[in-house]
């Protein structure tokens, strides 16, 4: 049903101690490794706010993947507690949204580990690619199609796959890989 | 005679609490009669739909709007008010996030429909009657609005240019927000008429407030007695103030309830389920895996909990992978 062409888009963010540093290693120690997470580096898997995962899903990203240090090992000494605790409560609000929680993935990948990102996306990527596309922007379109009105459909509705609402951001652009 | 500014009330998918939080102006009213003309007021007065379309274009100076939108015949009704109106507000939490009524975004439409009309307890209907959006009866065609999939915020639909927070307003922040309109003194398009900080800063329990939160246990607050002075969240109490706007002068922690968020986010939080989860979360006490899953598990129903007013404007609006169904109860 999905289309052949599809592909996953996962949205990674990685801490700069230990996960960055590891994706680097992975770089220079050349391990292929599958080209749809965009990588964004923040300072500790504890700057991640839930916004952020909520934010890529809804603007378009298949799936989130979050790479701290390991338990014990993080440069702030607390951060990666604080990410694992908002993540399990992150993973039932999810469930409970309908997102299903292979999407969302937290791991800890130490700045040797290079050999371990490659894994841990291939894998995801993977888990992503079989559970097909979540889409999120297109559902709203869909669901806001109900709405469409008449004396209003000056709005280019069809031609953006559905109605632009006030309020709610611009579509991203689709750049499938 | 100048004519008097024109003001019009209206509610689409609420509760009436917010007509009620104009009653509560009590003898203020009156002097808001002698400043405004309310020319539409379904709940109190006898004005018709026929009397506003009658009106030409932006001659009411402004709507107060509240509920969410959930039918064909409330779009139909925002857009027109929308049309006659110069200022459109969203007055209410319903009417601004989505308020009580979103929650239902969490399930398909046709599972709502089968179980108020069959499947409730307190419900007897063997032939399964549904609402019908057309149907003749003794030789007269009736119409009904057509029950959306989605329930959605005053400005997912049309074009909103303020925002009075609240389940419901405080009768001090709509007077303050009248007044505000009646001067000419307004803020930019699309604020909030509210103060821009969190709850806690009008909380009095803040100065009880520990500077570190560490959480053991959470607590609903059937299950405890609340010590009437102590920070909730000290306490083990789920209170949404930390995510929430300022306006209603705490009026729940001031009433020893905990705050469950009706203001909505401040400017600086997109989702306040997010932020509200991100804040409590972060702060517990507990580093095992299997020992923070026990601390959460006492926050049953997280959406309910973070998005209680908010699911209809938060970032995923509705469960992802809901139908659009289109109209079955049209014969």
């Amino acid at each position: 049903m999905s289309d052949p062409k599809w592909q996953p888009r996962i949205v990674a963010f990685f801490c700069n101690w230990c996960t960055y540093t590891a994706a680097d290693l992975a770089g220079v120690s050349r391990f292929k490794y599958a080209s749809n997470v965009r990588v964004i580096r923040l300072m500790c898997s504890g700057r991640v706010d839930p916004q952020f995962i909520l934010d890529a899903l809804a603007e378009g990203a298949d799936g989130v993947l979050i790479g701290g240090c390991h338990l014990g090992d993080c440069h702030y000494s607390e951060g990666n507690y604080k990410t694992v605790r908002r993540f399990q409560m992150l993973q039932r609000l999810l469930h409970d949204m309908g997102i299903e929680e292979q999407r969302v993935r937290l791991e800890w990948i130490s700045a040797s580990e290079g050999e371990r990102v490659k894994t841990v996306i291939n894998d995801m990527v993977e888990q992503v690619r079989a559970l097909g596309p979540l889409n999120l922007p297109q559902h709203r379109a869909e669901w806001d199609r109900e709405t469409a009105h008449p004396a209003e459909t000056a709005l280019p509705a069809e031609a953006a796959g559905g109605v632009q609402l006030a309020g709610q951001r611009a579509q991203p652009e689709v750049a499938h890989a | 005679m100048p004519d008097k500014p024109k003001i019009g009330f209206y509610w689409c998918a609420s509760c009436g609490g917010c007509e009620e939080a104009v009653v509560d102006f009590a003898e203020d009213i009156l002097g808001v009669i002698q400043a405004v003309d309310i020319v539409f007021w379904p709940v109190a007065m006898d004005f018709k739909k026929k009397d506003v379309e009658a009106m030409p274009d932006k001659s009411i100076a402004a709507t107060l709007l509240n509920g969410a939108i959930r039918t064909s015949e409330q779009e139909e009704m925002a857009r027109m008010l929308r049309r006659k109106s110069q200022y459109l507000i969203a007055y209410g939490a319903c009417a601004q996030l989505g308020g009580i009524p979103s929650l239902a975004n969490q399930f398909p439409r046709e599972q709502l429909l089968r179980y108020v009309y069959e499947e409730a307890p307190t419900v007897v209907n063997e032939a399964k009657t549904r609402p019908q959006t057309a149907s003749r009866n003794n030789g007269y065609d009736m119409t009904l609005p057509e029950f959306r999939n989605v329930v959605r915020t005053l400005d997912q639909v049309v074009d909103v240019d303020f925002y009075i927070p609240g389940c419901p307003p405080t009768p001090k922040i709509t007077k303050a927000a009248i007044g505000a309109l009646l001067e000419g003194k307004l803020p930019p398009k699309g604020s909030v008429l509210a103060p821009d900080v969190a709850l806690c800063e009008q909380c009095p329990r803040k100065a009880n407030k520990p500077a570190d939160l560490s959480f053991t246990q959470f607590k609903r607050p059937h299950q405890t007695v609340i010590d009437p002075n102590l920070c909730m969240l000290a306490q083990g109490i789920v209170c949404m103030g930390p995510a929430t706007r300022a306006g209603c002068e705490a009026a729940c922690p001031g009433g020893n309830m905990p705050c469950t968020g009706c203001f909505g986010p401040t400017s600086r939080v997109q989702d306040q389920g997010a932020k509200i989860l991100s804040s409590l979360c972060a702060n517990l006490a507990a580093r095992e895996e299997k020992e923070i899953r026990g601390v959460l598990a006492g926050i049953p129903d997280p959406v309910g909990t973070f998005y209680r007013y908010g699911l209809g404007k938060s970032m995923l609006r509705r469960k992802a992978n809901m139908p659009v169904e289109t109209a079955k109860n049209t014969p």
